[in-house]
């Protein structure tokens, strides 16, 4: 630029120097507040810049002499989460599954927490409703295969179904009664259809007939005599409204020809024993508990 | 420089902020407003008194609302979502009342300003009555006007830091005041009066006292009119409000002019001279530094100190007041020259009033009615989604559904929720062992809202189609207040 100062003669203002199509720029100063707000802004940049983490290096950023970090951040957030929990937490250690659930405010907590843990670890195979799908029980409803009291959904988690890794897994095993040729192919076709007849469906009276003497000699050891299973051999309920793999009576044989069991992982060493017994009171809460 | 005409003095003032002395961009101007005694100034004196007394007092008054809620007659008790006022409680989703309230707020302020022009400048806005008030310290210690200029501008002396130094600590005395009022109202005042001075008080109470004794202290001791030219929107948009019909400050130029400084130009004019003998009083006096003579401009507040000024100076020669008074433009338009503006309540009375009083009628009206018929018992269901329904092991179909009771009153209160609608139907509570019925007894406590999970059950023969009406009830026995949600039962498809 010039030392000579371009003066706009219309305004007496003087110019920027810069001109578009014969349109110069007047060089009004600012307000004054503006420009000490502007100062104060670049005074503050500076002092943010040493305190806080500004500067892009190869590896990360410049780390500011307060040290302060997003990751460093949440970790103070959690812990204060955790440290506001605590009193809760600590309860829940303390006391039994049924002291929990008639403490109102422990139980709000516990079934709080149990719903975070549960839509993290549960739901990918109960579902995120929990209502479950073939082979995997809905545990809305109150049907329960190992027991539905506090005590027996506490277990089941901690320690699972036919889970090969945890020795006070819950285990039984069906035999397959066709596959393995205990049962002849018609006696299969009776035996599905007698325990059609039990949840009270209509089935073919001859075939239910014959079907009933087979279910006594095979399976109503495990079932029980009249089908309402026996939840020390986690064997299911047959003669209510719930089933797990199908409720035709061709499912039903194919089940007896070949059974399908599920497997529930064992939770003990994945979640503490808190949040456990969190889940418990949660799924207890769910409707069905006893 | 100070010339004589009939005993009166021209004061020798500029009206710094008058349209043209004001160029953009540049540093304020000090006003030194010159102290005026008469029925305005008496008026803005009562007012301060007012308006300050309202504002300090208020969180202080008690009011006894029983053992369960603070007795605090005004509280924003933003930490439990409450909001008291005298015998009526607001819960949040009732903000209505207090949106209602700003709508009242902004019709009667359009209504004031087209009749009586810009009273809530004037008289009543924050930013005049602590200007005023720091007014009044500055005139304690530095004397009136030609005092304060003249130690303004002479050297520092140790009496002027010590005038400086004083003043300042009281202004900022009088700022902090006013900051620590205002967290009053958020929190019981004597607990929080308490703890503010041992310092156990939350950061946010200091914080905020900070913030508004800065605001206090630069906008009434150096911002002043600034405020109300550059950041205020509300001289705008008053701007809009008034009409001919509206009374404003004016200064009757038919009468005034031509100004006379001197006997003898007077003399000269004989009965063409008009009655302004331009002794500069009405400038002088002025809080936001403007000449009323030169008309309506955006900076005057109509605070009418100008008016108490013009007249003692007529009363001294002899001549009739009101020579700048409050009157309509239609007024001055149709007034003869010579003769007092009269202005009568009739031109209150026009179309453009009759709306904002229709509004304001209508609307402090639907507040009333809702006010005292709203309820203090209420219900919401939410129906489960996720499943939406449950096949038990005996074959009939469970619902489930989150239903919050809310108990408005500060009462613990015991409820009948109850089912109707679904024949068969029955429910239990999650995390009770109530047996199953179709009503159950629920405490609530007082003030609170309480979340249930309800599972309600019925036989699948009771269900004649996939989604069926089923109505929750909460009643209280004892005051026979009902409240009724129509939900859905959905079942099984056939």
């Amino acid at each position: 630029m010039s030392d000579k100062k371009d003066i706009d003669h219309i305004t007496g203002v003087e110019t920027t120097g810069h001109e578009w199509d014969g349109i110069k720029e007047l060089n009004n100063p600012l307000p004054r507040w503006w420009l000490w707000t502007f100062y104060a802004c670049v005074i503050w940049a500076v002092g943010y810049m040493i305190a806080y983490p500004a500067i892009p290096l190869l590896k990360e950023a410049t780390p500011g002499l307060l040290g302060v970090t997003d990751r460093g951040n949440v970790a103070i957030e959690i812990a204060n989460a955790k440290q506001a929990q605590k009193k809760f937490v600590d309860q829940i250690a303390d006391k039994s599954l049924a002291d929990i659930r008639k403490d109102q405010g422990l139980f709000q907590f516990a079934q709080a927490g149990g719903k975070a843990a549960f839509a993290i670890n549960c739901i990918q195979c109960h579902g995120s409703g929990a209502q479950g799908s073939a082979g995997y029980p809905n545990l809305n409803d109150d049907d329960w295969i190992w027991g539905g009291d506090l005590e027996a959904i506490y277990t089941t988690i901690k320690h699972g179904i036919r889970f090969a890794g945890d020795d006070d897994t819950r285990v039984s095993d069906m035999p397959a009664f066709g596959k393995d040729e205990v049962l002849e192919k018609n006696q299969v076709q009776e035996v599905a259809a007698f325990v059609a007849s039990l949840s009270g469906q209509e089935a073919d009276a001859a075939k239910v007939k014959k079907g009933a003497v087979v279910y006594e000699e095979n399976c109503a050891a495990c079932h029980g005599e009249k089908g309402k299973g026996g939840r020390e051999f986690g064997a299911p309920n047959l003669a209510d409204a719930i089933t797990f793999y199908g409720d035709k009576q061709e499912d039903f044989a194919r089940q007896v020809n070949n059974p399908r069991h599920g497997v529930m992982p064992a939770w003990t060493g994945r979640l503490d024993d808190n949040t456990i017994k969190q889940l418990a009171i949660y799924v207890h809460a769910l409707g069905g508990g006893e | 420089m100070v010339k004589v005409h009939d005993g009166i003095e021209r004061l020798d003032v500029e009206a710094v902020n008058a349209k043209e002395n004001r160029t953009l961009y540049q540093a304020r101007v000090k006003i030194f407003p010159k102290r005026v005694t008469g029925t305005f100034r008496s008026f803005k004196w009562a007012m301060m008194a007012f308006t300050l007394a309202v504002y300090y007092i208020t969180p202080w008054l008690r009011w006894d609302r029983g053992p369960y809620a603070p007795d605090q007659a005004v509280l924003l008790d933003l930490a439990h979502r409450r909001f008291y006022f005298f015998s009526i409680e607001i819960w949040p989703q009732e903000f209505y009342y207090v949106a209602g309230l700003l709508i009242l707020a902004g019709i009667g302020l359009f209504l004031v300003t087209s009749t009586v022009g810009r009273a809530w400048c004037g008289y009543s806005c924050p930013q005049t009555v602590w200007v005023d008030l720091f007014l009044v310290v500055e005139r304690w210690l530095e004397g009136d006007r030609n005092a304060r200029i003249k130690l303004d501008k002479g050297p520092w002396s140790a009496d002027k830091i010590r005038k400086r130094v004083i003043k300042h600590i009281i202004w900022i005395l009088i700022a902090i005041s006013t900051g620590g009022a205002w967290i009053f109202y958020f929190a019981d005042a004597p607990t929080l009066f308490k703890n503010f001075f041992t310092l156990n008080s939350p950061f946010v109470a200091y914080a905020t006292v900070a913030v508004l004794t800065a605001t206090t202290y630069i906008f009434a001791g150096f911002a002043r009119e600034q405020i109300c030219t550059y950041a205020c929107p509300w001289p705008r948009i008053q701007g809009a409000m008034i009409d001919e019909h509206s009374l404003v400050v004016s200064y009757d130029v038919k009468r005034g002019e031509p100004r006379t400084l001197r006997k003898k130009d007077r003399e000269q004019l004989g009965d063409k001279a008009g009655d302004c003998v331009d002794c500069n009083a009405c400038v002088a006096v002025c809080p936001q530094g403007i000449d009323i003579r030169d008309g309506e401009q955006l900076e005057c507040i109509t605070c009418a100190l100008c008016i108490d000024a013009c007249d003692a100076v007529m009363d001294k020669v002899g001549k009739p007041r009101g020579l700048i008074s409050y009157a309509t433009f239609a007024n001055r338009a149709t007034s003869k020259k010579g003769v007092q503006a009269e202005t009568t309540w009739k031109s209150f009375i026009r179309p453009r009033t009759y709306v904002y009083i229709a509004g304001f009628s209508a609307i402090c009206l639907a507040l009333l009615v809702t006010l005292l018929m709203r309820d203090r018992l209420d219900i919401s269901v939410l129906h489960d989604r996720n499943p939406q329904f449950v096949k038990l092991s005996d074959g009939s179909i469970r619902n489930g559904y989150t239903v919050k009771i809310l108990n408005m009153i500060p009462q613990p209160r015991t409820f009948i929720l109850s089912i109707k609608g679904l024949e068969g139907a029955t429910m239990k509570i999650a995390g009770s062992d109530n047996v199953a019925a179709a009503f159950i007894e629920v405490k609530v406590e007082p003030d609170k809202l309480r979340s249930l999970k309800v599972y309600v059950t019925t036989n699948r023969k009771n269900l004649p189609k996939t989604s069926n009406v089923l109505h929750i009830t909460v009643e209280d026995t004892l005051s026979d207040e009902i409240a009724k949600y129509e939900a859905i039962f959905e079942g099984p498809s056939k």
